[in-house]
């Protein structure tokens, strides 16, 4: 049985110092209050990969120096601008950045779903995102005539960290429309959730919820934390809050204003 | 040589400009697809399906309300792969004359002296999307470049690659270039109404074929501004409001 745990921080134990953890992009609920919990707590050496994308949770983790590997397909604050960490880190070289692209991301979390060693993906062929991953294969394809495709190696990550609207006591997830958090977790050794609310009765019983409902069994723990995805936005429950935003672009412009962000908003001491 | 006459007064706005041409090029198609941070296309595209009264399907990324997808990010993806996406478009930190797009860093991969923020999913869509609309609004030769980086995506393919896709055209705050996948190069087709020749030419670092006159890019018909801000815009800015209020002057904050 999943854990509901007491604290935000008992439910984020099964997260490592140094385990591949995969997060999801903003549009589909990113775990930012457990976010700040992981760098509060000091986590260390994390292999990050974002499906597909990310912006301000993988540019948190990058400053706060907890991560030592990136793979994503890319890393921004969308109309808030570039991701500052993340840009100063890659410059510097600070982080090994594993260049993909979205759809290479989503086909190898699927291999690992299907308990596959890899997954063909046509494109690629002929960029430089290739060329920079030697991890990624090209062979002719078996059933045709000089056809060369691209083979990835499925993503099987120890833990998938995400924020949805809510759960049930038996520790199932409804996660509505966001199919991909059920392929991470499905892909996943752990999955660990915080969720908005605890909806009283079995999210499986009910023909409409279960749709869209991630079962228990995939999961490690859960614990509850209202505006979880907050300043990023929950989808169909709450927006982005663009001042923050703006706040943290422009305060994330230099390593000393990053520190003085992380004071007031992730360590919530008085600085700043 | 030409200038344009002094008295020559635009009655249309250059985004206004450029979402005609692109919903022009969109053509007859049945699914267009819009990635984030695409104001402009995103803008064409809503045109193009409100001409077509509903068609074509419109999927414009990061908004629930204008995309149908209900099987996580990789719906998309899926649906190009089978060819069931007609129309994509790509913008780059840098372009080059081939149609190559970079959208990773500047200089040396490991020791870049710029970083954007990574490919997104150009390095597949590219191949597999029949029509895809280059588009940068800075025209420039930072931004138009002899050689990309950093190949994100290239222009083109060697023949046994599997490739029902590419660039049909890039177009600019200047001009519109066609391009010729044959010969893997660009042509000047038209340059918009209050630029130069000679300013296309100084502003771009590839070489692009071009025909002895070129011609001014069609403005806008009265009937599709009246669409576009009238019926467009509004539904535009649920989507890009910050876009929507500095163009349009659609009065609906973040």
């Amino acid at each position: 049985m999943p854990m509901i745990a007491r604290t935000l921080d008992d439910a984020l134990s099964a997260i490592a110092d140094g385990c591949l953890l995969a997060v999801p992009r903003e549009s589909t609920g990113v775990g930012m209050a457990a976010t700040r919990a992981l760098i509060r707590r000091g986590i260390k050496r994390l292999s990050l990969v974002a499906l597909p994308t990310s912006s301000l949770q993988a540019d948190l983790l990058i400053g706060a120096g907890c991560v030592e590997t990136l793979e994503t397909s890319a890393v921004s604050l969308g109309e808030f601008g570039l991701a500052p960490r993340f840009t100063a880190a890659v410059m510097a070289g600070t982080i090994r950045m594993k260049d993909a692209t979205c759809p290479a991301l989503h086909a190898a979390f699927q291999a690992s779903e299907k308990g596959v060693p890899f997954m063909p993906l046509r494109g690629l062929i002929g960029s430089d995102v290739l060329d920079h991953r030697p991890d990624w294969v090209v062979m002719n394809n078996p059933f045709g005539n000089n056809d060369p495709i691209v083979l990835l190696p499925a993503i099987k990550p120890d833990v998938t960290l995400f924020h949805a609207p809510m759960a049930d006591r038996a520790g199932n997830i409804w996660i509505g429309r966001q199919r991909e958090l059920v392929t991470m977790a499905h892909a996943s050794a752990k999955t660990v959730v915080t969720v908005e609310k605890i909806h009283e009765g079995n999210l499986l019983d009910d023909p409409q919820l279960a749709a869209g409902t991630l079962p228990g069994f995939y999961v490690e723990s859960v614990a509850v934390v209202e505006r979880g995805c907050w300043p990023l936005p929950l989808p169909e429950h709450y927006p982005w809050d663009g001042e923050h935003l703006k706040e943290y672009a422009k305060l994330a412009a230099t390593e000393e204003g990053f520190a003085s962000y992380l004071e007031r908003y992730v360590y919530e001491r008085a600085a700043a | 040589m030409n200038a344009p006459p002094p008295e020559a007064k635009k009655d249309f706005r250059d985004e206004e400009l450029l979402a005609s041409v692109i919903a022009d090029l969109i053509g007859d198609a049945r699914h267009v697809a819009v990635g984030n941070a695409s104001p402009i296309p995103a803008l064409a595209s809503l045109l193009a399906r409100e001409r077509g009264k509903g068609t074509p399907y419109v999927s414009l990324l990061g908004s629930p309300k204008h995309t149908f997808f209900t099987d996580g990010g990789r719906e998309l993806f899926d649906c190009a792969g089978q060819g069931r996406i007609d129309v994509f478009f790509l913008s780059g930190g840098e372009i080059d004359g081939e149609g190559n797009v970079n959208l990773v860093s500047i200089g040396e991969y490991e020791h870049p002296t710029a970083r954007f923020p990574g490919s997104f999913g150009s390095s597949y869509l590219y191949y597999v999307v029949p029509k895809v609309i280059l588009f940068r609004t800075e025209h420039s030769k930072r931004t138009l470049v002899p050689r990309v980086s950093f190949i994100s995506a290239p222009g083109g393919s060697p023949d046994n690659v599997h490739r029902t896709g590419g660039p049909v055209g890039l177009i600019t705050n200047r001009c519109f270039f066609s391009f010729d996948r044959q010969r893997k190069r660009f042509k000047l087709a038209s340059i918009h109404p209050g630029h130069t020749l000679a300013e296309v030419i100084v502003n771009t670092g590839f070489e692009f074929d071009r025909p002895p006159d070129v011609p001014e890019t069609r403005a806008p018909s009265p009937e599709t501004l009246r669409l576009m801000r009238e019926t467009v815009a509004p539904e535009l800015a649920e989507v890009y409001p910050q876009f929507a209020a500095r163009v349009f002057g659609i009065g609906k904050s973040a």
